[in-house]
């Protein structure tokens, strides 16, 4: 009879979540536990399930734009960005200059927001707790503009399909450089806090690594798939709303480890402050909506848009049959996808580090469950 | 709206006391109804009405070359719409195609994976495989069309990326993935009765049982 101790008999099976302020939402982790060590996970997802794809193909176009701001709702302008380029690709028209410069500008201001709320709730979750209060805080003069610009903070529906809603209000270009000038420094702050701290290293350093074959395998896009070495951002490999136009980096480094996806990140927001500073020098005059029908009907057809959104590729797959309504609505959320490849980061790791690489994914739920 | 409606109304001259008295609103509206549709229609003619099928245009390359040889009839269409390239496969040849193009014409990357229901046509779901190649910097589509109850094979072996993306087919259509390692539903409740996101299924219908025993409610509307 084979030796049965104790520790080997049994393999410990706990679940992390849904109510667990790390998971950043109602994510539900399986884990199986030998002692401290993972030897497998199971996501169980599906507690913020509102059936965004069924209700778009009940809405109209124009009705349906402002549910997408609810999938990812810290980067609502990102996707709203994506949905109404969908729309006008299928309607075969284009925004017009200063339309698509303000929502580069607001894209990007966006993604700041965004990666300020992973670095603060990241920073949190290793035990950090300074940053989430300086995040915040730069994270306020973001969506001040937004609140200036269209009366929203968080949910803006900033877009319409063909251009813009509203016009830019007096002082938006100053303050936006404003904003800029602000708040490189604490970037810089962010980084003497973190990038050296010994516990900060220590937690972080060869925890989830994810190589770079291993992204593509899974689907991972984004600055996860960045940090593994790839230099690839559809902002450059497949230009969209006059992204081409700006002079930036992608920002990558070597070992797709923890570390790296937050350096990543933090380069990230400088290469942003840096297109804003290029869009807000010369949006160009002209209108602000391109010529739309009234009536939003497509003709029959198909087409897949993808843009590079703050959490990886954020895509719409839409099929038009001549109606006021998508026949189908497809969204290829970031957040679900890249989610998939958390039990390969965290296999053979410890508990904590479950912990760290939830939050390095960034990822949202309502996005993942949509 | 409101737009549309001003030049019928500026065409017919508003009654000499309008401004004065709200009760001569009135005898208004009838005088321009029957004036309405006669300077409508020279004024806006009817769009010449947009074809009810897609109108795509031949996609030919490298790739197309290589899949014709290697596929011949197993591959029914390469087209394309507004610049994007896709396929139509039959069920069977669909993994064999996955992982040539992965393999030899560097498509490492499956973005998505999804379906659209057309329930009155034979085969009524329609299976799209989204592709991406880093190399080439170039999208495609690979798309094939099964029958309800039909189980096409799994891409899990080829792209790890669909083991969710499958579940979440299986889980919204119902489309059974042979070979997949966890077909199990994903977003919806394990138990969950029906399949929300094929045409039969209304927007406001759910599973009561489910509601009530889980929820513990009549209805969740």
């Amino acid at each position: 009879m084979p030796e049965a101790t104790f520790l080997d008999a049994t393999e410990l099976v706990i679940n992390m979540g849904p109510q667990h302020p790390s998971t950043h939402g109602v994510l539900r982790v399986i884990l199986k536990l030998d002692g401290e060590k993972v030897n497998g996970t199971e996501c169980i997802i599906g507690y913020l399930h509102r059936g965004v794809e069924k209700i778009g193909e009940n809405r109209t176009y124009q009705q349906f734009a402002p549910y997408v701001d609810r999938m990812d709702y810290v980067a609502a302008v990102s996707n709203g960005l994506g949905y109404c380029l969908a729309v006008e690709k299928l309607l075969n028209i284009e925004a017009p200059p200063r339309a698509q410069a303000v929502r580069v500008i607001l894209t990007e201001l966006n993604r700041i927001a965004s990666h300020l709320l992973w670095l603060g709730t990241h920073a949190l979750d290793i035990g950090a707790i300074t940053p989430v209060f300086y995040c915040l805080r730069e994270r306020e003069e973001v969506l001040k503009i937004f609140e200036n610009y269209c009366g929203a903070r968080l949910t803006t529906h900033a877009f319409r399909i063909g251009g813009l809603q509203y016009e830019t209000y007096d002082g938006f270009e100053e303050e936006v450089k404003k904003f800029c000038d602000w708040f490189i420094p604490k970037v810089d702050e962010y980084e003497e806090l973190l990038t050296n701290n010994r516990i900060w290293v220590g937690r972080l350093k060869g925890v989830g690594i994810l190589s770079a074959e291993e992204c593509k395998e899974y689907g991972v896009t984004g600055p996860v798939l960045r940090a593994a070495g790839v230099a690839w951002d559809l902002r450059k490999a497949q230009p969209y709303s006059g992204y081409e136009q700006y002079d930036f980096d992608i920002p990558t480094a070597e070992n797709g480890d923890t570390y790296d996806r937050y350096t990543v990140r933090m380069e990230e927001m400088r290469q942003s402050t840096r297109i804003l500073r290029q869009a807000v020098d010369r949006i160009p005059s002209g209108p602000i909506i391109g010529k739309v029908p009234k009536v939003v009907k497509p003709p029959v057809g198909e087409a897949y848009v993808a843009i590079e959104a703050p959490k990886g590729e954020l895509g719409y797959f839409i099929v038009s049959d001549n109606s006021t309504q998508p026949y189908r609505m497809r969204v290829r959320p970031p957040s679900f996808v890249n989610l998939q490849a958390l039990d390969c980061m965290v296999r053979g790791g410890l508990v904590a580090d479950v912990v760290a690489i939830i939050g390095t994914l960034d990822i949202v739920l309502g996005e993942v469950d949509r | 709206m409101a737009d549309e409606e001003k030049p019928e109304g500026s065409a017919v001259p508003p009654p000499p006391g309008a401004e004065a008295a709200g009760a001569t609103d009135k005898p208004a509206p009838p005088a321009a109804k029957p004036a309405a549709p006669k300077p409508a229609a020279p004024a806006h003619p009817a769009p010449p009405k947009p074809p009810a099928i897609m109108v795509t245009a031949p996609w030919e390359s490298d790739i197309t070359e290589l899949l014709k040889e290697r596929f011949g009839g197993d591959i029914t269409e390469f087209s394309s719409y507004l610049g994007q390239s896709f396929l139509i496969a039959k069920p069977h040849a669909v993994i064999p195609i996955l992982e040539t193009l992965k393999l030899e014409l560097d498509f490492d990357y499956l973005v998505d994976v999804t379906a659209v229901d057309y329930p009155k046509r034979p085969e009524r779901f329609e299976v799209v495989y989204i592709l991406y190649s880093f190399a080439r910097n170039e999208r495609i589509r690979v798309k094939t069309m099964v029958a309800d109850g039909y189980s096409p094979a799994t891409a899990v072996p080829v792209h790890l990326a669909a083991n969710w993306l499958e579940r979440e087919v299986f889980d919204m259509f119902g489309i059974q993935f042979a070979g997949h390692p966890n077909m199990r539903r994903i977003l919806m409740p394990e138990e969950w009765q029906g399949y929300p996101l094929r045409k039969d299924y209304g927007i406001l219908q759910q599973d009561e049982a489910w509601v009530q025993e889980n929820l513990g409610i009549e209805s969740g509307q």
